[in-house]
Parts: C-alpha cells; structure tokens; sequence
C-alpha cells in the first residue's frame, strides 16, 4: 500500500490524479484518498470478574446456579433456563489439547508476533478454550495433556495461553 | 410455488483490475437476463449478496439498479461470509415460494482486490468470533480451517500429500474452465513445497483472493409455465444450518455440523437417500475453500462415511468418473472464491452441468438430473446445502 501511496502522491503532482498502473494488469486504478482507521470500544462490563481471576491467575467461567450449565467463554444470561441468576466459578487449568494450527501468514494487526501457535484444549471440566500455545508446536499432538497459564504479551496485557505438560 | 432458475452469468474470476463494481456485476448480470430472456421490467425483486468491507462501495444494490436501468423493484443486500451467494439465492428462492415474487435476480458479487492483500487477510481473519478468537489470538481463515485439518489427520491418518491431491486435481478442472481465476494444472510437488500459510496448510491448500460476479434469474412455475422456458433448473431443496461463533463451542473438529444438518435437511426434503445421497446426484460442488474442507464435505454430505473421505481422494473417485464429480469447474481453489459470489456461481454451475453446457472436458454424465451446491459461511457458522433438479420435486 505504502509504494501504491508514493505512485499516487508523484501522479498527482506529474498527472494530476491519484493513480497508479496496476503491475499485473496495466490497468488503471485511482488510489483511494480517504484512509479509514478501525478501533472498536467493547463492553467488558459484566466480565469484570474474568479480568480480575486472570490478574490472579485464574480462569474463570460462568455457571448457570439452576442448572449448572458451565459457560466458556462467560456468558451473563443461561439462555436453557431463561435466567441470569450466574455465579463465577474457577476452571481447573488442566486439560488435553485437542488440536493445533501455527498461523504464518499474520493479520497485519498481529505483524509484530513472529509466527504462532493456536490451540484449542478440553479442560478437565469439559469446557474447551482456545489460546495461544506456549510450546513448540511441533512436540505435540492432539491427546497431550496441556494447562492453562497467564502470561503477559509483548504489547504488556494479560491473557492466558496452553501450555504442553512434559510427560 | 416450485422455483426455477431461468438464466445464468457468470464473469470472469480473477483479480479484476480492469472493472469497478457495477462494471463486475453487470458481466454476470447481462448474460443472466440474456439466457433467461427477461428485462428489467420482468425483475419483481432482486437481492445482491456480497459481503463487502474490502471494496468501496457499500449500496452496492442501489448501485446495481442504478447501473443496470431497473425500475420499480424491490432490493436487498445480503451477508453471510463466504456463504453470503446461497444466502442471496435463499432469499430469491423463498420469496418466490412464498408467492410474494415471480421473478428474482440473484447477484453475488465481491471485488476483494480493490484492499491489498494483507488487509483482506485481516478482514476475513475476523469471520469467526471476534473478540475471544481474534482479538487476543490472531486467528486467520486459513487457520480456522488449519485446526480441523489437523484434527482430521490426528484422528484418520490423513497426511498432507492427500490434502494436496485435492488442489491438483480441482487446478485440473480448473485449467478447463475459462471462468476459472486459475486455469493451469499444478503438479503434487508444487503443492507440496509451496510455502506454509497455516500448518498443515500451505499456499496450495489455499482458496485465492478473487474478484468475480455471479447471477441467476429465478422464475416461479406460473412464469416458467407461462413463458413457456424450454432451459431451466429446478431449486428442488434448500438445507440451511448454523455453527457457534467460537470453535471452542464445538464438540468436534473432524466435521461442520450445520454442514450436516443442512444436508439432512436438504436431501429429506429432495426424496434423497441420506446413506447413499451419491447414487441419486450426478455431481456437486462442494466449500473448499481449503484442500481439507472438500474432504470434510464428503463426509458432511454422506459421499463417504467418517474418516474415509480421505480414501476418495486417494481413490480419485471424485474425479469425472468416479463416485460423484466434485468441484469440476475447478472450485474455489482453482476457480477463486469471491466471497458473495460463491454460492450464486454454484448455482451458475449446477445450471450448466445439467442442462449439459459446460465446457470440454469438464462436462459430467447428466442420469439422475441432480447436482448438489455445498456452501459454507465462515468456518461452518453458516451452511447451505442447495439440492437442483431437472425435473421439479
Ligand atoms: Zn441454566
């Protein structure tokens, strides 16, 4: 995008337009002048108390107190019973992994990550998470015993991870 | 009310540098009211799926009925990621059932390439649940697709050598088809050493970024009767199922569920049988969006049972032929995959396969007079099964 800027920026000055021959095609194209730039602001409100168990370590979920329904991630309302009668409740961080990708084509909004490791895990439970797998990947396999842990990420945040259990 | 499709366009799938949007839609758009012979006064409504955010416009059907001189019609756009094409033709096809519409446009259209690629790679990136699976954990298209893949060779001992034999041979139908974004042949060792996108899936396990556009025209029976429409292909059924947002909701990764529902329902309603669905079609399209997501399609569709759609790949039995032809037009691999324009290409396909119109050397034998279109949003958050016939149910 940045050299389809700087053709632009020097057609505009040469030509008069912001535009620019595709390579491939030599067909033309106007590069757009307007530039839009997303951030979304995400009510986390009723989450409070996720945020909070991970500063303590802890990974949380919801249970419904009628039904005992689990919830992962949280939910507020248990839509089975039609109540939000919810309580927190501490997951145990052990579990199996259940499968695995290493992502080498990042979003650009993750450029900064070397190339990384999604899991998904079944934690003892029975509630499943995904998260980033702290481990090389290439050690293990769906049926290994994983845990949960939470470490800080390279942009300072909390967030958990699965992490392989040796043996 | 049976609904028939009446006329098909399809344009050519490719980075479409050349064309802006209703410039797009129109190459799909004019061959479809040509073979359907209709104007845009016979048009009651008119739906465009396209699901957008990498292209400019957003009106996209104000901007269609602008374009393409319509009057007095009703409109709609309509989002379902990468299923966004049956969505449209789901909404033709009910509106006419319904009895509130006799002719309907189908649009699918996207124009992918007017972001560059890393941003569309984002955007899609963001299909699955967007704050617990993108937000903190990046998760990309391919990689969404890459955790059933490995699933799958985890639990049935597929390799990623059998992944590639899909892309080679959905390249071999593509480099015979005109339409097609890709029209060259890969050979198994190019596949295999092109470069990891998301382990185990390489370039080659991976459907393009296309721009492209697709149209059908659906006419109730009344108008098929009373124009008296010698070319036409039957909407028989349509199945269509959901899938949780986050994957970790899923009780399985081998498999999309709302894919299977949405083929029990279709084939229940079409008189199918859901155990042998294969001896009753003569071919099909299927979502590969990635090499394994074909395989998982056999299976959700009943072509093979659990764990063995791999052996129809080995066995080549998905070839003209074989089992059941599966993605002869070279499918979104080789074919491309404009989100929005998927599916309504799928219908363009079954369209030209039974009434025996597709090129040389991809035409399938037309016995039974059923093709099967398999469409899936996301990674199995949306999916369509569509059963069209020869003969009408
Ligand atoms: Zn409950």
């Amino acid at each position: 995008m940045e050299d389809l800027k700087k053709a632009a920026e020097t057609n505009i000055k040469e030509y008069g337009f912001p535009v620019t021959i595709d390579e491939k095609s030599g067909a033309l194209q106007w590069v757009d002048m307007r530039e839009l730039n997303v951030r979304y602001i995400i009510s986390i409100e009723n989450l409070q108390e996720f945020y909070e168990g991970l500063r303590e370590e802890k990974l949380l979920a919801t249970k419904c107190r009628k039904c005992n329904e689990l919830y992962f991630p949280p939910q507020k309302d248990c839509p089975k019973c039609m109540i939000s009668e919810m309580e927190w409740v501490e997951l145990k961080k052990d579990g199996v992994l259940e499968t695995l990708t290493v992502i080498f084509v990042r979003p650009p909004s993750f450029s900064n990550y070397e190339p990384y490791a999604v899991a998904i895990a079944r934690l003892d439970d029975g509630v499943r998470v995904t998260a980033w797998l702290n481990g090389d990947p290439e050690k293990v396999k769906p049926g290994d015993r994983i845990k949960i842990e939470v470490s800080r990420r390279k942009e300072g945040y909390l967030m958990y991870e699965i992490v392989p259990v040796e043996g | 009310m049976p609904v028939a499709i009446v006329g098909a366009g399809h344009s050519k799938f490719g980075a479409r540098k050349d064309v802006n949007l209703p410039e797009l839609s129109w190459e799909a758009i004019k061959p479809a009211m040509e073979s359907a012979n209709v104007e845009q006064k016979d048009i009651d409504f008119f739906v465009v799926g396209t699901a957008g955010f990498w292209s400019s416009e957003a009106a996209v059907p104000a901007l269609i009925y602008e374009y393409g001189r319509f009057e007095d019609v009703g409109s709609m756009r309509i989002e379902a990621a990468c299923a966004t094409g049956s969505a449209a033709i789901r909404v033709g096809y009910t509106a006419i059932e319904s009895g509130e519409a006799d002719v309907v446009l189908v649009l699918g259209i996207e124009k992918m390439q007017e972001s560059p690629n890393p941003t569309v790679i984002e955007l899609i990136g963001r299909f699955g649940s967007y704050f617990w699976e993108f937000e903190n954990f990046g998760l990309t298209f391919p990689g969404y697709y890459a955790l059933h893949a490995t699933a799958y060779m985890a639990k049935y001992g597929a390799s990623e050598e059998d992944f590639a034999k899909i892309a080679v041979k959905n390249h071999f139908y593509g480099s015979k088809n005109p339409y097609a974004q890709f029209q060259n042949e890969i050979t198994l060792e190019k596949a295999l050493n092109s470069p990891y996108i998301a382990w185990p899936f390489k370039l080659f396990d991976c459907s393009p970024i296309t721009d492209g556009s697709a149209a059908v025209v659906l006419a109730s029976e009344d108008k098929v009767k009373e124009w008296g429409v010698e070319e036409k292909v039957w909407i028989i059924s349509q199945g269509v199922g959901t899938g949780t947002a986050n994957l970790s909701r899923r009780d399985t990764f081998t498999s999309l569920k709302s894919a299977s529902y949405a083929a029990e329902v279709a084939y229940k309603k079409a008189g199918i049988d859901r155990e042998k669905p294969y001896k009753e079609l003569d071919g099909a399209n299927v979502h590969d969006c990635f090499t394994a997501a074909e395989i998982m399609a056999y299976e959700d569709l009943g072509f093979a049972r659990r764990g063995e759609g791999v052996e129809l790949v080995r066995e080549e039995q998905t070839y003209i032929g074989g089992r059941i032809p599966v993605n002869v037009d070279g499918g979104l691999k080789a074919k491309g995959h404009p989100i929005g324009a998927t599916g309504v290409s799928q219908a363009v396909e079954a369209y030209k396969q039974l009434l025996s119109k597709a090129e040389s050397g991809r035409q399938i034998d037309v016995r039974n007079g059923r093709f099967l279109a398999h469409n899936v949003g996301g990674t199995g958050h949306y999916s369509y099964v569509t059963i069209y016939g020869l003969e009408k149910r």
